[in-house]
């Protein structure tokens, strides 16, 4: 019972070749596009790999990079083979090469859908490698003199600036860190010495966050200091005020940018998959109807189909197929080592 | 003696007109270039309006125009280059061409002036950022009067993206009162005695907004008392340069046009040059053709020049075309006007010889 089959009379197979033709540029650009969203994502990824602590997100751009440059090359050699099929003589080269082919194109086309389920699945992996990220760059923002950290502090600021984002969950996480180095404090002070005693690790904190969390669209200016006291500041509450700080947290606006990226890139990606099935279809079509053309009469008309048998029975004439594939391999090893023992023997007696 | 005479076969011709229509559709895209550049500029302009006083206007609009016009003025060379190849279809253009050729000379001028006009607005937007960044700073506290209510945020944003703070330099900020009376608790001794210690009654002090800080500095923001050093630890205003940033803003964002209209005067004055050699190549077409139709042959070679005289004869033909044309207007002098002499018992006679204006090839 075979899938799907239609009657391919020699002008539908011509229209066939030509709309296939079409089709695989169609495709092959649209294997650029996912070249270049993959490469994108990675770029973004890196960016901002300062604030991460893992790297399994990679994997997603790294997929589409992979599919991109292996959906060029299938469409390239679609091309050629469509290009090949209005002449038999030349289209008979392809027909070994054909089943490998679509297999291994099914193989990487699937792969989309698997990037596509990836991205999904892995946003949890992506906020927890954030949310250490951060904290280890909120933690060692103020060791501007400690080689391989001295960064920190200026990547932490850009990126608040940036993203309009202040601490891990919010700007409350400052006040649990000791941001300002020990170089810049005063140990004569008796106020410093008060609050470095205060707490238990010995660490100078305070109710004050770095610059960097100032919300420029506020219409005072940037309360920085005691943001927890009412008194220290004029006509100030800090329960009812707003603007004054950025409220998002960076971890947050990190992960909504990243979710939005990727939401943008999947239905792409989705169609880019439509896109590569249906020419593979075509192509499927096009060598089935190209089997019962002679080089003598090619006006024949043809049947084409995707499978020859059902599904069930195709998959099961494979496993025999593989089976006895394994089977000879291990025949041919053993009749091999038969030989050689049989000839050490007749080596032996003479 | 012809000016740069090249003889042209009937190929030569053909390829030179199909050449120059290719040449000028190309020049149709530059002049869409100018065009954008021109918008481009524009819109860099009116982003940071705010803080420009004058209007500086006219440089991208002059671009925007030479833009339009060079693609009508090439849109038309190409039709006409197009049909020169046929030399009854040349007859059509022949005496349109002249004129477009003067008309497109003068217009390429008006590419360099945009050019140079790119070059020489220096010291006005100068002048126009002072002014406008001395008032922005002014009305920066301002945050509750309509009209002044963004200027805070347009002064922070800026001092953020271009990594500069105030007009000339940080101390700018010192001579300005930049937080508003609501924020000031006047019970205060401290904000009084400030407040009554300058004439005007401004509350000054040594201090500059957040977005003066410098991200790159190793030690969080000293924004407050910034040149008080027992206020910090470890601190000598004198020595310190990272702490905020210290180029002001007038200079940065002078830097930033500048460089913007540099390229864009580049670009201008290699399209001019383009334009120029178009225009050569015109003019070669325009005589060789017309030699052809007054040789009567088609197919036969014909002479194409810059100038039929040397640039001398040319200039001074042309002088006395002009003065002509000026002695046309006073009527008494005129030897062309009929004058006839009154003269008792003889017949009116004609004077002089009917001379024609000669009308330059």
């Amino acid at each position: 019972m075979t899938l799907m089959k239609i009657k391919f009379t020699f002008q539908k197979r011509v229209r066939l070749a030509q709309g296939l033709w079409l089709l695989s540029w169609a495709a092959m650009f649209s294997g650029v596009v996912v070249f270049s969203m993959g490469v994108f994502l990675k770029t973004e990824l890196l960016r901002r790999s300062e604030v991460m602590h893992t790297d399994d997100i990679h994997v997603v751009p790294n997929l589409l990079m992979l599919v991109g440059l292996a959906s060029v090359g299938i469409n390239l050699c679609a091309g050629r083979i469509c290009q090949d099929s209005m002449d038999v003589a030349r289209f008979a080269r392809w027909k070994t090469f054909l089943t490998p082919f679509f297999i291994g194109s099914l193989l990487f086309t699937t792969m989309l859908l698997v990037t596509m389920i990836l991205s999904y699945a892995l946003q949890s992996s992506l906020e927890e490698s954030l949310k250490i990220g951060l904290k280890n760059g909120i933690r060692f923002y103020k060791d501007t003199d400690t080689p391989g950290r001295c960064f920190q502090k200026q990547t932490i600021d850009h990126l608040q600036m940036e993203l309009q984002c202040c601490g891990n969950n919010n700007f409350r996480d400052w006040f649990e860190v000791q941001w300002i180095n020990n170089r810049y404090l005063d140990f004569t002070c008796k106020e410093v010495k008060d609050r470095v005693r205060s707490n238990v690790d010995g660490r100078y904190l305070m109710d004050g966050v770095p610059f960097s969390c100032c919300n420029p669209a506020s219409p005072r200016p940037c309360i920085q200091e005691h943001i927890l006291d009412n008194t220290a500041h004029h006509n100030y509450d800090y329960q009812s005020e707003e603007l004054n700080l950025y409220k998002r947290g960076c971890r947050e606006a990190l992960v909504s940018y990243y979710i939005g990226l990727m939401n943008t890139i999947g239905p792409g990606v989705l169609s880019v998959f439509m896109v590569q099935m249906s020419m593979l279809a075509s192509l499927r079509y096009l060598q089935t109807a190209m089997v019962g053309v002679e080089a003598e009469d090619m006006e024949v008309e043809t049947e084409g189909y995707i499978l020859e048998k059902g599904l069930k029975e195709t998959l099961e004439e494979a496993k025999e197929n593989l089976k006895m594939l394994l089977h000879l391999n291990k025949g041919q090893v053993e009749d091999e080592s038969a030989e050689t023992e049989g000839d050490a023997e007749a080596g032996a007696s003479e | 003696m012809a000016v740069l005479k090249v003889t042209f076969t009937k190929t030569k011709r053909d390829k030179l007109a199909q050449v120059l229509w290719v040449l000028n559709w190309v020049s149709v895209i530059t002049g869409v270039t100018l065009f954008s550049l021109g918008l481009f500029l524009k819109v860099e302009i009116l982003k940071r309006q705010e803080v420009m006083s004058d209007d500086i206007h006219p440089v991208p609009n002059m671009l925007i125009g030479v833009g339009l016009c060079a693609c009508g003025i090439n849109f038309l060379g190409g039709k006409i280059c197009y049909d020169c190849v046929d030399t009854t279809k040349f007859l059509r253009w022949k005496l349109i061409m002249l004129p477009y050729i003067i008309c497109t000379f003068f217009f390429t001028f008006c590419i360099l002036v945009g050019a140079l006009m790119c070059c020489f607005m220096h010291h006005e937007l100068e002048r126009s950022l002072y002014q406008g960044l001395h008032n922005a700073m002014r009305y920066y506290k301002d945050t509750d009067i309509p009209g002044r209510c963004y200027l805070k945020r347009t002064v922070d944003m800026l001092q953020l993206e271009f990594q500069c703070c105030g007009n000339g330099g940080y101390r700018d900020w010192f001579h300005i009162q930049w937080i508003s009376n609501r924020y000031l608790d006047m019970s205060k001794s401290e904000v009084v005695d400030r407040l009554r210690s300058n004439i005007q009654g401004k509350y000054l002090m040594d201090s500059v907004p957040f977005s003066c800080c410098n991200t790159f500095s190793p030690r969080p923001c000293i924004q407050h008392q910034v040149t008080n050093n027992s206020a910090h630890h470890n601190y000598d205003y004198q020595t310190e340069e990272l702490n905020l940033w210290q180029k002001g803003c007038r200079q940065a964002l002078l830097e930033y046009y500048t460089n913007i209209m540099q390229s864009i005067a580049i670009i201008v004055i290699t399209i001019w040059l383009f334009e120029l050699f178009v225009l050569t190549g015109v003019r070669y077409l325009q005589t060789a053709m017309e030699n052809v139709v007054q040789l009567g042959d088609p197919d036969s070679e014909s002479d194409g020049w810059i100038l039929e005289n040397s640039l001398s004869e040319t200039a001074r033909y042309n002088f006395n075309v002009i003065k002509n044309l000026g002695k046309c207007c006073h009527v008494g002098d005129d030897p062309n006007i009929d004058v006839p002499s009154i003269d008792p018992g003889q017949n009116i006679q004609e004077t002089g010889p009917s001379r024609q204006i000669p009308l330059p090839k």
